[in-house]
């Protein structure tokens, strides 16, 4: 009856054996990084390198906002669309805003159009959030419905047009919006580098902070983890209002590449950003997946995709490829998750 | 009376890993007799009783079935060859009705799909054997905790098997349930079926058993026929010596920790499940709270932690009126809940063991922004040598654990906050003897250190240990309080309970 804390050290074999299984999407992102490279050899250059992972970019952030939205259970099928609402917002500042009272017309600094635009996507995420969460309305149905609203609002602001003057003028102190598109630092795109940010920060904050502690808890079992004090609709907002956010910084990082922002970007967006988070080995249920395994889901696709242009497979048989390779995913994820803990 | 050998295990043996949680162990069942497995949590008991349903497969050994050795590929093997088990935990779809989770996988086929008609009459029938009131089309999601019992037992029984075991089949039934399922059991038995019973109601299982098996950690200890023992015997080959649920501490009482004023709880439809209730909880003190199931219990503690809305109240906690805060606010507060239903409420199955025991507690291992990692192993080990949960280690999967030790898990992980109260509601549902006896000492032990103690039991020795004071709850409402010199007969009749023997 006493605390028996039997050989703390597992058997190594176990970890190599759990290790594969767990490594999974780095193995195929190294299987797939050495079978383009075979094929041709552009593939492994550092500049295609670094235009991949620019393009993989705005995927991975996406699919950063759907790990969170996922390991609490949820799924948000709004990303796409608030991604392109987030473009067409952005646009419509650089173009100045109309202040009628006054009969003037605003400007405002790149800076400022940034975060505007980033709390209108995080505004609109924590309308998805307030009805799972308060209303109770499925995420499923809830995010269905706000793809449609942010889309048509998108659609209503431009009237189906783009934007294609995103570079501000000298005159009014609103260039440098195709900074965050263009720009390297040492080499990277500024994209990269805002990916490996909020890649960073989301990990850290899943792994280590109390808020990420509440979120694999409710994910896991909702009425266990608001017995033990974690606020669960707190969380739940929370995690559609980033998913929103990130949504925007993504919307972003795509207008400033295409120096152009319209109605229609992003379309199907929200299934690539799923397919990652599910190939990186989230379960669907919630509560467990992790940003590394999101990461390398992203990776996956972005560099599959990007190996069969430059092979110059057809662009059908792509979108074969990569639906092969979600439906093996869910399959190591079940191979994960089913064996291992005890049936209750 | 050593009837025929219908089923037996023949050294068998399992293995997860580095635990071993069978070694070599030889088990009978006899046809027509009822044979009761004992041991403490963890033992083995519910490895060895799925390995003979063909659930999982043992490691090594042989399972004989009519003197014929064989092997169950899986437990619908099992069932075909007339062996049915009720499992310990719950395995309905709560969002089925009753009808559709008894003939779940097992459909009745008529000319036009399934014959739902006669699915519903033969739930009838089950249900009126079995004596409960329940609606064949009512959602098991709806039914309280002891009713999914029910269910899960009609399930088992519609198969017609020969042998049919039941690994904790009445941990959340009320006494008179308990009785009408021993009636069922034994009319199951003069037709000359064989049941294996699992409980750590030990009283209740000797009234019932042939045979006493004795299992600990993993081992066979002890095996004999009713007519040779006696609970003292079991509790010796369980645990090794006598047990004792304790005695009230004599702790000082400080001021009132808790206090509970004229409390209503609706239901859905709005009929008071709790009506107009007052208590008052010292620090120091220990209180008992005495109900048949639906007598309310539940629903008191969990609007006292906050779960549910009173609609006309006040709760009280030293001194501050607590009624408006969310659970994290009271648990911060020092008022903590270990619920009812383990699996539902109190464990989250994605996590592992220590991050279960630290979730009420994040706070205390959060250091600015990020968590504290050695700060968190140190308040997990700490939890696992306070309540002896028996793991490998704080990073096991929660679902590693046998039923008991997962209790003390959740019993751990509000421990941990250090609470001013702790409201327990059936804190001994599923845990063996020994863990009983250590739970309840943990209570005393922290009512001597001025910790208010509040829990509920349907079982009335349970009430007349460590209890100061013992409360009656009957449809809502207080209707006896007495002091811890009371009888059991006293506090059964309180309870609306008809006597029975
Ligand atoms: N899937 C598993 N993985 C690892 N260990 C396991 C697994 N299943 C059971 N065990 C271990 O095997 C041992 C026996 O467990 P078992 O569930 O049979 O105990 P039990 O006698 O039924 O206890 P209780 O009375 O608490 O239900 C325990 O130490 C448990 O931790
Ligand atoms: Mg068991």
């Amino acid at each position: 009856m006493s605390a028996t804390t039997t050989n703390p050290a597992k058997p190594r074999s176990l970890n190599i054996g759990r290790l594969l299984l767990e490594g999974r999407a780095f193995f195929a992102l190294i299987a797939i990084i050495a079978v383009f490279s075979v094929l041709s050899p552009n593939y492994f250059t550092l500049s295609n390198l670094l235009i991949m992972s620019s393009q993989v970019a705005i995927f991975g952030i996406l699919s950063i906002g759907m790990l969170l939205v996922i390991l609490n259970g949820g799924i948000d099928l709004s990303v796409g669309s608030i991604l392109a609402l987030s473009g067409v917002v952005a646009g419509a500042m650089m173009q100045g805003v109309e202040i009628d009272a006054m009969g003037v017309i605003l400007y405002p600094p790149v800076w400022a159009v940034v975060v505007l635009t980033v709390c209108v996507g995080a505004a609109v995420g924590a309308v998805n959030g307030v009805l799972v969460a308060i209303f109770k309305v499925p995420p499923f149905v809830a995010t269905l419905g706000v793809m449609y609203v942010a889309r048509g609002i998108a659609l209503l602001m431009t009237n189906g047009l783009t934007y294609n003057n995103l570079r501000g003028s000298e005159a009014l102190g609103n260039t440098g919006f195709n900074w965050l598109g263009f720009y390297r630092i040492g080499g990277v795109p500024i994209s990269v580098i805002v990916l490996a940010v909020v890649a960073i920060a989301a990990g850290l904050m899943l792994s280590r902070s109390a808020f990420g502690r509440w979120l694999y808890a409710s994910g896991g079992n909702e009425r266990a983890a608001e017995l033990s004090g974690v606020p669960v609709k707190r969380v739940k907002i929370t995690v559609y209002a980033v998913s929103g956010a990130l949504a925007a910084v993504a919307g972003l990082v795509l207008a400033s590449q295409l120096t152009s922002a319209g109605p229609t970007a992003g379309n199907a967006y929200e299934l690539t950003a799923i397919a990652a988070v599910v190939i990186g080995g989230a379960a669907l249920t919630g509560g467990r997946g992790t940003v590394r395994g999101t990461m390398l889901g992203a990776f996956v696709i972005g560099f599959l995709s990007a190996g069969l242009v430059i092979i110059g497979v057809s662009s059908y048989w792509q979108t074969v490829f990569t639906g092969a390779v979600i439906v093996l995913a869910v399959l190591m994820n079940s191979l994960q998750y089913g064996s291992g803990a005890r049936k209750t | 009376m050593s009837a025929q050998v219908v089923l037996a295990a023949r050294n068998v043996a399992k293995s997860y890993g580095q635990v071993h949680a069978l070694k070599g162990v030889n088990f009978d069942i006899h046809r027509g007799q009822v044979t009761t497995l004992f041991g403490e949590n963890g033992a083995g008991k519910s490895t060895l009783m799925k390995i003979l349903s063909g659930v999982i497969q043992p490691t090594s050994g042989q399972i004989v079935l009519d003197g014929q050795p064989v092997a169950f590929g899986n437990a619908n093997d099992a069932r075909d060859r007339g062996i049915s088990i009720i499992h310990q935990e719950l395995s309905l779809a709560p969002n089925l009705s009753v009808r559709d989770n008894i003939f779940m996988g097992r459909e009745i086929m008529g000319p036009l799909g399934v014959d739902y008609a006669e699915e519903e009459r033969q739930t009838r029938a089950l249900m009126e054997e079995l004596e409960e009131q329940i609606d064949p089309a009512t959602p098991v999601e709806d039914l309280r905790l002891g009713q999914q019992q029910i269910v899960e037992i009609a399930r088992a029984l519609s198969v017609d098997s020969r042998i049919l075991i039941m690994d904790e089949p009445t941990s959340a039934l009320s006494a008179s349930e308990v009785e009408v399922l021993f009636k069922v059991i034994r009319d199951l038995t003069a037709r000359g079926v064989s049941i294996v019973y699992i409980s750590h109601h030990l009283e209740e299982a000797l009234t019932i058993t042939d045979h006493a098996v004795v299992l600990r950690d993993g081992v066979m200890t002890a095996y004999a026929p009713r007519a040779e023992i006696d609970l003292e015997w079991i509790v010796r080959n369980m645990v090794g010596e006598n047990y004792d649920l304790g005695s009230p501490p004599d702790s000082a009482k400080g001021d009132v920790a808790l206090s509970i004023r004229d409390l209503s709880v609706p239901d859905a439809t709005g009929q008071d499940l709790v009506r107009g209730l007052n208590l008052d909880v010292r620090a120091g003190e220990i209180v008992c709270i005495y109900g048949l199931m639906g007598a309310g219990r539940t629903e008191l503690l969990e609007t006292v932690a906050g779960r549910l809305r009173a609609t006309g109240g006040q709760i009280v906690l030293e001194g501050h009126e607590i009624s408006h805060l969310s659970i994290g606010q009271r648990i911060a507060r020092g008022l903590a809940l270990v619920p009812e239903d383990r699996q539902r409420d109190g464990l989250v199955q994605t996590m592992s063991v220590g991050q279960n025991l630290s979730l009420a507690s994040i706070a205390r291992f959060t250091r600015g922004l990020f968590t504290s990692t050695r700060a968190e192993r140190d308040l997990v080990d700490d939890s696992i040598r306070r309540v002896t949960v028996k793991t490998s280690g704080g990073g096991a999967p929660i679902g590693s654990l046998s039923g008991g030790n997962q209790q003390k898990v959740v019993i751990g992980k509000m421990l941990a906050t250090n609470p001013r109260a702790i409201l327990l509601d059936e804190p001994s549902r599923g845990i063996d003897i020994g863990a009983k006896a250590e739970v309840f000492r943990l209570l005393a032990e922290g009512a001597k250190n001025g910790l208010a103690v509040v829990y509920s039991t349907s079982e009335v020795s349970e009430c007349l240990s460590i209890a100061h004071r013992i409360i009656v709850m009957h449809k809502g409402r207080i209707t006896a309080e007495f002091d811890s010199t009371v009888s059991k007969d006293r506090i059964m009749a309180a309870s609306g309970e008809s006597q029975a023997a």
